[in-house]
């Protein structure tokens, strides 16, 4: 789980500036509009949509393309056939072909990570101007020849003589040919992520109704973001050769009765976790521009955050896989300073909303945060008209390693949209149940400018 | 006909009772009992479903004992007369533990085959009630649900259990020499088929959540929790509990059917079940199987083959007649007798009477790669314990190493555990040929061959780099530790530890002390041995100890068996005949000729001629010939891969001829060869009670039986002569003395006993 914090500073605030630390910025963000797999994406390759999201970053900032020092992009489910999408997508956005790239992958953090490195790059004096990103693209994903067959395979180009190539042939059984799909499940415990989600909620006494009302309210709330045009990261889009894709396509705000009806989907037949009030597979890219605010002033931009602290906590992957961001959230909280009050703007990653709804009580919780956490007492629990008041990624959709550039760019933009000062990203994911929390800072008067300056470029 | 699910007979009695039962409804409604507070069992109504909830004040499992019955009787009646309640869960409030079995101790009481009788029908006609209840009752399982608590949840209407690591269903009876004896040889075969009731109840396998669901044994699994707003456990229980009143509910409005749709097999095999003369073969080829098994040692198999018979040919009221009535008899037999004493024994010799050791193992050491040494660390590391397995070469290290592996990957492939869990137990292990990080041990195994002096120069070696407060433990079959300590500073911390190969499966531990061992020291070795998951006996030191001793008096007879011209194969099958589990030749063939050899010598050099009778010599020239045994591909037999039919070694034959002796007539009949095996492993074990080295008669039989595979149906030596009469066996001694010497001559404490009838080892 990945939580970002995003405060925005007043001049009675302080800056959260740290001595000797250069200051780092975000100047601006994009996201392809993220589609329901197997819709108008299909037919698409990752790293067409990391173009995408790429192509649109230097559109919207024109930041000189020779001055990029770095890019770095996430990823999770990899195309063997581009396995550094990084330099893919690049090279097809039209970057310079002298400026390096790399792949990250950190399950649904991994953009988290992109953005983080670039941080790490750029605090280093390593670079000034950093690209980081990530995508997902789950419409296609590589499903292989079975590890039989694949030896098989293998053993027959090394194989000689026509006969020693007919007896590998006459091998092959009805087994061979057995396809192995990507694992669903949590490569150490064998556990779905949706099996454990529903655990999860168990264990936190969360009903299939609170899962239900969270669902429908970011669906609700990411339909009246859209409708009023809030979702401003997102650029447009066109399919090689077809239509332009402008907007999400996964917001589909119902009713309790028709969420009701679906039949658990892991849990069977107890379970509380559905269909309707998960995340679904989904399309996307996303990008954001980094840079370090000495370079970001020099070339004119008005940045739009400070990106100050951030954490990666892990748990044990069985039984807390998704509850980095109760774990984070405090840790990140501590390191700068601020309490759960000081905080404007919470944007949480939401991979279920049994997981969502789970991590509130536990940061509710005395017993958890005493007996799981080796705290005193509860974290306490952040005030929901400041939670992803712009939908989340049950709504949105949650292309893996896409989600996370989302998340902050979308606390940014909600901290100048509502003028607040300080906000926070959290979110979760797979395997070490990784838990990052970035804090990112706004200075309230570069908020202000920062629209400006991008309404200048689009 | 057996493909009739017992739950949908059930369900129809069900609603043609439900009227009458409601008629007696008088009770006050008002949720009077739950203010009734009861010892054993409780209740509360939940949204028009009866929570009932076990929880043994007395113990750490549930048992069906008679105050219990009383109580849930109570409970039954209330909730059947009270028209609100419309469904019932059972539930325990105990982690690991639903019901764990019957109370033995209620059966133990019993003076007579017809009191056991009694029992096993108040029990029926309980879970008879549970059975017809007018109300669907759903069974909700967490921890061991075993034998009379297996037989209660069958009895419910539905079944749902917990993926807990704790869970397991089964019915162990068999294993006490007895039957399911409260409905269940009536209801498996009805719920789950003939073959696997068979299979369940003639076994007595623990069955896991998984297998059980498949089979048909439970409805539904739950999975257990983590941590949430309470501690795993509760929060698990609370969650099956909230699972079983919805499925309760649903039951009960009927939106859940516990009728299942048939697939083809199933409907094929039942269709095949159908017809009597199959069913009469499976009778038969069962009987035979467990004939070959058991050499009808056993009653209680028989028992159950029939009664289920009875049940499906005649009906369930002779079933479950046959049930009760062989109950009360197989009760009474010496078999379950001594089955029930080796359980209350193995109870016994799980617990550290020597109280807690100053401080934990944590890092183990394990010196020596070989079988013992691999196997030793094989059973710690895997409880998190960091264990280090050193050798002095490669190639024995990489054995080693690879023995161990394969014991975790091959619970990787029975799915006992995942290949990421076998990788992440790995790093618990580390393979070496140097003393790095033996100064971090807080104990070292070890496991070196066995020569006195070669284990001189480790403990020194070991000595100068371990930390003071390490432990050197040795494993050794028969070396005395106090020899081997002399070459020790600090003899306190020096302990023996006799683990039996393979380690991985041979559940005993053998601890010696010395006189000079400190409480502390014993302590700790214990900690160890039950964290390896251990039975353990702990005895005084002397050559052989107390189970080598034992077994080299029998190896020493069996020898001369063999020279006297019975050949390995018929000196197999006599000992077999007594039921141990392994033969005399195939057992020294296990154990190694060159260390039956070792320890016959050593022996006999310390014990005299009581350890006389075969000639080592034969021994001798085997290893000489290179015949050690399994290990090195001959022995007794020729070891071959694949080949299941053993042949006798032809280079053995000629041995045995060279050492030719004259049988004596007079005792050389079968009967007479086996009490001559029997009667020399016996009265070396009640001599090692008499000189100390044991210390009660308990631990003498767990050791023998447990050890070297003493037959369990005899419970033990001191079970046997307390059974078969210490009188009747001295007789037999007196014969056999008279023909081969004092090799038989019984000792004091036989005689003693022999004299008074009165005087048992076992109360």
């Amino acid at each position: 789980r990945f939580v970002f914090r995003m405060f925005v500073m007043t001049k009675t605030k302080k800056t959260l500036a740290k001595p000797n630390v250069k200051n780092i910025v975000l100047v601006d963000g994009v996201r392809t509009p993220f589609l329901l797999s197997g819709t108008s994406y299909s037919d698409l390759m990752p790293h067409d949509l990391g173009r995408g999201a790429l192509q649109g970053l230097l559109n919207r900032t024109g930041v000189p393309k020779e001055i990029v020092d770095h890019i770095i992009y996430g990823i999770v489910i990899q195309e063997v056939k581009t396995s550094n999408v990084a330099r893919e997508a690049a090279l097809g956005a039209g970057f310079s072909d002298k400026t390096p790239a790399h792949t990250v992958t950190m399950a649904c953090i991994s953009s988290n990570q992109a953005m983080t490195s670039a941080v790490g790059l750029i605090a280093a004096g390593q670079c000034d101007v950093v690209v980081a990103g990530g995508v997902e693209f789950m419409s296609d994903v590589p499903i292989r020849h079975s590890r039989k067959m694949r030896k098989t395979m293998l053993s027959l180009n090394k194989a000689k003589t026509l006969g020693q190539r007919l007896s590998l042939l006459g091998s092959i059984r009805m087994g061979h040919l057995m396809p192995e799909l990507p694992a669903v499940a949590e490569f150490s415990t064998a556990e779905s992520m949706g099996h454990s989600a529903d655990r999860l909620a168990a264990a936190f006494g969360v009903t299939r109704v609170e899962q239900d009302e969270y669902a429908l309210r970011s669906h609700r709330l990411a339909k009246k973001a859209q409708d009023e045009g809030l979702l401003s990261d997102i650029i447009s889009f066109q399919v090689p050769g077809k239509n332009i894709i402008s907007a999400d396509n996964g917001i589909r705000p119902t009713s309790m009765e028709q969420m009701g009806k679906l039949k658990p989907a892991f849990v069977k037949p107890h379970g509380t976790v559905t269909a309707a009030n998960s995340s679904f597979l989904t399309d996307g890219a996303s990008a954001v521009l980094i840079m370090s605010e000495e370079k970001a002033l020099a070339l004119g931009y008005k940045p739009k955050a400070y990106l100050r602290d951030f954490v990666y906590v892990s748990q044990d992957p069985k039984d807390q896989l998704l509850l980095g961001p109760t774990y984070a959230t405090p840790k990140v909280l501590e390191k700068s300073g601020l309490t759960m009050e000081d905080i404007d703007v919470f944007e949480f990653h939401e991979a279920f909303a049994g997981q969502i709804v789970a991590n509130l009580k536990a940061m509710d919780s005395d017993w958890f945060a005493q007996n799981c956490m080796g705290r005193k007492s509860k974290v306490g629990v952040p005030p929901m008209e400041k939670f992803n008041t712009w939908g989340g990624s049950l709504s949105l959709g949650h292309p893996f390693a896409a989600t996370g550039c989302r998340l902050v760019t979308t606390v940014a933009h909600r901290l100048q949209k509502e003028g607040g000062q300080y906000g926070v990203v959290a979110a979760c994911a797979a395997g070490g149940q990784v838990f990052l929390t970035c804090r990112l800072l706004i200075h309230a008067v570069y908020a202000v400018t920062a629209i400006r300056l991008s309404s200048a470029c689009l | 006909m057996a493909g009739v699910r017992a739950v949908g007979i059930l369900s129809r009695f069900a609603t043609s009772k439900y009227s009458r039962l409601s008629g007696h409804g008088h009770r006050s409604l008002s949720m009077s009992s739950s203010l009734l507070a009861r010892t054993y069992a409780n209740y509360e109504i939940k949204d028009g479903v009866a929570v009932i909830r076990i929880n043994d004040p007395n113990s750490k499992v549930n048992t069906l004992s008679k105050p219990l019955q009383a109580e849930m009787t109570e409970i039954l009646e209330e909730i059947w007369g009270n028209s609100a309640v419309k469904g019932a869960v059972l539930i325990s409030s105990k982690p690991g533990s639903f019901i764990a079995g019957a109370d033995l101790n209620m059966i133990q009481a019993c003076k007579s085959a017809e009191e056991v009788t009694t029992l096993s029908q108040e029990g029926q006609k309980m879970f008879d009630k549970i059975e017809k209840s007018p109300i669907p009752i759903v069974a909700a399982i967490n921890g061991s649900c075993l034998g009379g608590g297996l037989e209660f949840a069958i009895a419910c209407q539905y079944r749902l259990a917990t993926k807990s690591k704790k869970t397991v269903l089964g019915t162990p009876e068999v294993m006490l020499g007895l039957l399911p004896g409260a409905g269940g040889t009536q209801r498996l075969p009805k719920m789950l088929g003939i073959p696997a009731a068979f299979d369940m109840m003639l076994t007595g396998r623990n069955i896991r959540p998984d297998k059980a669901k498949k089979m048909g044994l439970v409805h539904q699994l739950v999975d257990p929790l983590g941590p949430g707003l309470k501690s795993p456990e509760e929060a698990t229980i609370q969650y099956l509990e909230t699972v079983a009143i919805e499925a309760a509910k649903n039951l009960a409005n009927k939106k859940l059917s516990v009728k299942k749709e048939k697939g083809l097999v199933q409907k094929l095999q039942d269709m095949v079940m159908g017809l009597p003369f199959v069913r009469k073969q499976i009778y038969n080829m069962v009987t035979k199987k467990v004939m070959g098994q058991t050499k009808g040692l056993y009653p209680a198999p028989l028992k159950i083959i029939e009664c289920v018979q009875t049940g499906i040919e005649k009906g369930t009221t002779a079933g479950s007649l046959a049930e009760s009535v062989n109950f009360g008899n197989l009760a009474m037999t010496s078999e379950s007798l001594a089955l029930r004493g080796l359980y209350h024994g193995q109870v016994a010799c799980k617990k550290n009477n020597f109280g807690s050791p100053a401080r934990d193992v944590k890092n183990l050491a394990v010196l020596g790669a070989g079988l013992m040494g691999a196997g030793i660390a094989q059973v710690t590391f895997d409880k998190s314990v960091r264990t280090i397995l050193k050798d002095t070469t490669v190639e024995g290290l990489t054995r080693g190493q690879q023995q161990v592996y394969k014991g975790l990957n091959d619970k990787t492939k029975k799915k006992a555990i995942t290949s990421f869990q076998r990788d992440t137990t790995m790093s618990f292990l580390t393979g070496q040929l140097d003393y790095r990080g033996f100064d971090q041990a807080d104990m070292v195994i070890e496991a070196v061959f066995e020569d006195l002096n070669v284990k001189h120069k480790v403990i020194k070696e070991v000595e100068a780099v371990i930390p003071p407060h390490c432990i050197f433990a040795t494993n050794t079959s028969a070396l005395p530790i106090k020899e081997i300590a002399a070459a020790s500073k600090r003899p306190e911390k020096v302990i023996g530890m006799h683990y039996f190969s393979p380690v991985d499966k041979m559940q005993l531990l053998e601890i010696i002390t010395t006189d000079k061992t400190s409480k502390d020291t014993t302590a700790s070795a214990v900690a160890v041995g039950l964290k390896q998951g251990k039975i353990i006996i702990v005895v005084g030191d002397g050559p052989g100890f107390y189970t080598t001793r034992c077994l080299a008096a029998m190896l020493a007879e069996a020898v001369r068996v063999l020279q006297e011209g019975v050949g390995p194969k018929k000196l197999d099958a006599l000992t077999k005949g007594l039921g141990f589990p392994v033969g005399g030749a195939a057992l020294a063939d296990e154990v190694g000729i060159d260390v039956a050899a070792h320890v016959a010598e050593d022996l006999g050099k310390a014990l005299g001629s009581r350890f006389g009778g075969g000639n080592v010599e034969v021994l001798k020239t085997m290893v000489q010939k290179g015949y050690k045994g399994r290990k090195s591909g001959k022995g007794c037999y020729v070891y071959e891969k694949k080949s299941k039919d053993k042949k006798v070694n032809p280079g053995v034959e000629e041995i045995l001829k060279a050492y030719q002796l004259k049988p004596a007539p007079s005792v050389s009949g079968d009967e007479d060869v086996q009490y001559r095996l029997l009667s020399r492993f016996v009265n070396e074990s009640v001599l090692c009670l008499q000189e100390g080295i044991l210390p009660d008669p308990v631990q003498g039989d767990i050791g023998a039986v447990f050890g070297l595979g003493f037959p369990p149906c005899l419970g033990g030596p001191f079970r046997f002569v307390d059974s078969f009469g210490a009188d009747k066996l001295v007789q037999k001694m007196h014969r056999y003395e008279e023909v081969y010497g004092n090799q038989f001559s019984p000792c004091q404490l036989l005689l003693d006993h022999a004299k008074d009838s009165n005087k048992r080892f076992h109360k």
